[in-house]
């Protein structure tokens, strides 16, 4: 599946400053194609996670449109944007995203349990094993560190299988070897036709890229 | 595994804050129901009482501190034992505006005799009767006959059985209905029975007589009815200035006490049911408030998983729900175990006639509190679903990183 973006913005209004409002992204155009690992990289503050989240239908854009093959995105009604987020589009966001109340492996399989799918057990022990967190299966997230949450959310992606898969810095609280397994398997995933995203302030995914993206002040160079 | 599941598991890994959420709402259903249980049985008390009664005007001894002994003896069942001569029975009846007149007449029994306290013996006159044979004939389809008792509903015996006041053996012939007064503790026999009872109570060394009577010359109260059309006060006046020794009494004044210590205390009540309902209330919309930033991360985790605003409002609504209708239920329960048991203690402690509502009436009150509770703990809870619903995923995950 093709994600494109067109000349999308994203203004936040604010009381301080010469303007009453900073622009995080300015007229951004995209395209991320399916088969094809996509490196963003930048500096923190460079707009990068509010692209993503307009990419993902999680942040309606100022400006511009988002579309997934021909579908415009933002002029879905919510029901059908998150049943297509749901089915389509993976993101591991950052930071702790794990529902505190579920054990690992009830959030590894939640995004299919939101829509009464069959239960795609079989992909979840593999990718708990492959990110070494088979042993915390019925462990709870407040039992995790970082970098075991990091690797569930990850593995909680690839379970759901979804055509888009766009990951905010997923390597960031990872050591070395993680980060080679973890990127490995977004190629891989790519490599078996999935449209992937890495966004990253730092160097490790561009080893993996097909493409790279450089962000700086909201505009990609 | 859907929703149901889901908010069960929120529900249960969360303890504290669901037992929390249970606690408050049943807190407010315990109130509300156990406070309307006990102003309807006050209500339903007074109700019963003035249907008791029968009469529009009494005459009591004007030795008997009057209106003071009689509602006593009504609302709380203290026992009272005054007498005044008989002779009064005629003079009340010949009074102008006076339609029927019928004399009762009290007795106490001794402690050890039939019960684990003393009881109220009322001897009335069946063929002038007016008061006490209208419901007597509601559990009892033949004359009273002599050595015959009626026992109120609380008095420890059972149709059947003998009974024995003053060494004296009487059979019970009937068990009356609750009214929630204090004639539910007294026994009622005929006017030849309650002689051969005062004259064993004699034998015993316990007098009844009055300075220049005998035993067949005395009565306790007499109960008036008015002519229809005639005015009770009138009467009322007419008796005082005619009778000695005796005061006669309206009883709607005396009703007119009871109803107005019983709108007192409703008042307290409702006072009390308010004071627990804002406390609770301002607690639950605290809770509701500290749970939505507690859960804002939980739920942009759901939105950012696919689960539409719709959706996740639904599932916040469907948990919040059955929380209050769980404390409800709880609250109910817990409510009907504190007041039922403590009937006579809140009726004694109340000093007022209270009758419990019939069991329809009470299953009504119960579903009334468990729904009135749980659809303001949804109230309260859907501030907070849509709150949460509206939780952008993006950036609250990104917050605290």
């Amino acid at each position: 599946m093709q994600l494109k973006a067109e000349n999308i913005s994203r203004r936040y209004f604010r009381k301080h400053g010469e303007a009453n409002y900073f622009e995080a992204v300015r007229q951004v155009s995209l395209t991320l194609e399916s088969g094809k690992l996509t490196v963003l990289n930048g500096k923190s503050g460079s707009g990068k996670t509010t692209l993503l989240n307009m990419l993902a239908g999680l942040l309606n854009p100022s400006e511009g449109k988002v579309f997934l093959d021909e579908t415009d995105l933002y002029a879905l009604e919510d029901k059908a944007l998150s049943r297509m987020r749901n089915e389509k589009i993976g993101v591991i966001p950052q930071g702790r995203s794990a529902v505190d109340t579920l054990s690992v492996y009830e959030n590894i399989l939640l995004p299919g349990m939101l829509y009464g799918r069959t239960l795609r057990t079989e992909e979840a022990e593999n990718w708990m094993e492959v990110f070494g967190i088979s042993d915390l299966r019925n462990a709870m997230p407040a039992e995790l560190s970082g970098g075991e949450l990091r690797r569930m959310a990850i593995a909680r992606t690839l379970t759901a299988s979804p055509e888009v898969i766009l990951a905010d810095e997923p390597t960031g609280d990872l050591d070395n070897d993680n980060t080679i397994v973890v990127l490995t398997a977004l190629q891989q995933a790519a490599k078996a036709g999935k449209t992937v995203l890495v966004v990253s302030h730092e160097t490790d995914a561009e080893a993996y890229a097909d493409r790279i993206y450089h962000m700086n002040h909201g505009m990609i160079e | 595994m859907k929703h149901f599941s889901l908010m069960i598991r929120n529900l249960t890994r969360r303890p504290g804050r669901t037992t929390s959420l249970i606690l408050l709402t049943a807190s407010l259903a315990m109130s509300l129901f156990c406070g309307t249980i006990v102003v309807s049985s006050l209500r339903r008390g007074l109700s019963s009482m003035e249907n008791r009664l029968g009469a529009d005007i009494i005459v009591v001894p004007a030795e008997a501190e009057s209106k003071a002994s009689m509602k006593n003896l009504l609302l709380q069942g203290t026992i009272g034992t005054f007498y005044m001569d008989a002779s009064v029975l005629e003079k009340v009846r010949e009074t102008e505006g006076v339609e029927r007149a019928s004399a009762q007449i009290f007795l106490s029994s001794m402690k050890a005799d039939c019960c684990s306290v003393k009881v109220q013996i009322i001897g009335f006159d069946p063929e002038n009767d007016f008061v006490v044979q209208p419901w007597i004939a509601e559990s009892l389809n033949h004359q009273l006959g002599n050595m015959e008792v009626v026992v109120g509903c609380r008095v420890e015996t059972d149709v059947g059985n003998n009974f024995r006041i003053y060494d004296r053996s009487c059979r019970v012939v009937a068990k009356l209905a609750s009214t929630g007064t204090g004639l539910d503790t007294a026994v009622y026999c005929n006017m030849n029975t309650i002689h051969i009872l005062l004259q064993a109570a004699e034998e015993k060394g316990i007098t009844h007589k009055i300075d220049s009577g005998n035993d067949s010359e005395v009565v306790s109260a007499i109960y008036v009815r008015v002519l229809p059309g005639a005015d009770p006060g009138l009467v009322n006046n007419r008796l005082n200035g005619r009778v000695r020794k005796a005061t006669a009494i309206r009883t709607a004044g005396m009703m007119t006490e009871v109803a107005d210590s019983l709108n007192g205390v409703s008042r307290i009540i409702a006072i009390l049911i308010c004071a627990v309902w804002v406390l609770a209330l301002i607690i639950l919309f605290i809770v509701f408030s500290m749970m939505v930033n507690e859960r804002r991360r939980e739920l942009a985790v759901y939105r950012l998983l696919g689960m539409s605003r719709k959706m996740l409002s639904g599932m916040i609504l469907k948990e919040t729900a059955l929380c209050s209708f769980t404390g409800a239920l709880c609250g109910t329960v817990l409510g009907a175990i504190i007041v039922f048991p403590f009937t006579t203690l809140i009726e004694t402690s109340l000093k007022l006639p209270y009758l419990i509502p019939d069991a329809g009436t009470i299953v009504l009150y119960a579903c009334f509190a468990i729904m009135v509770t749980a659809l303001v703990g949804c109230a309260a809870g859907s501030r907070t679903a849509s709150g949460l619903s509206r939780v952008d995923p993006g950036t609250t995950l990104r917050e605290g990183a």
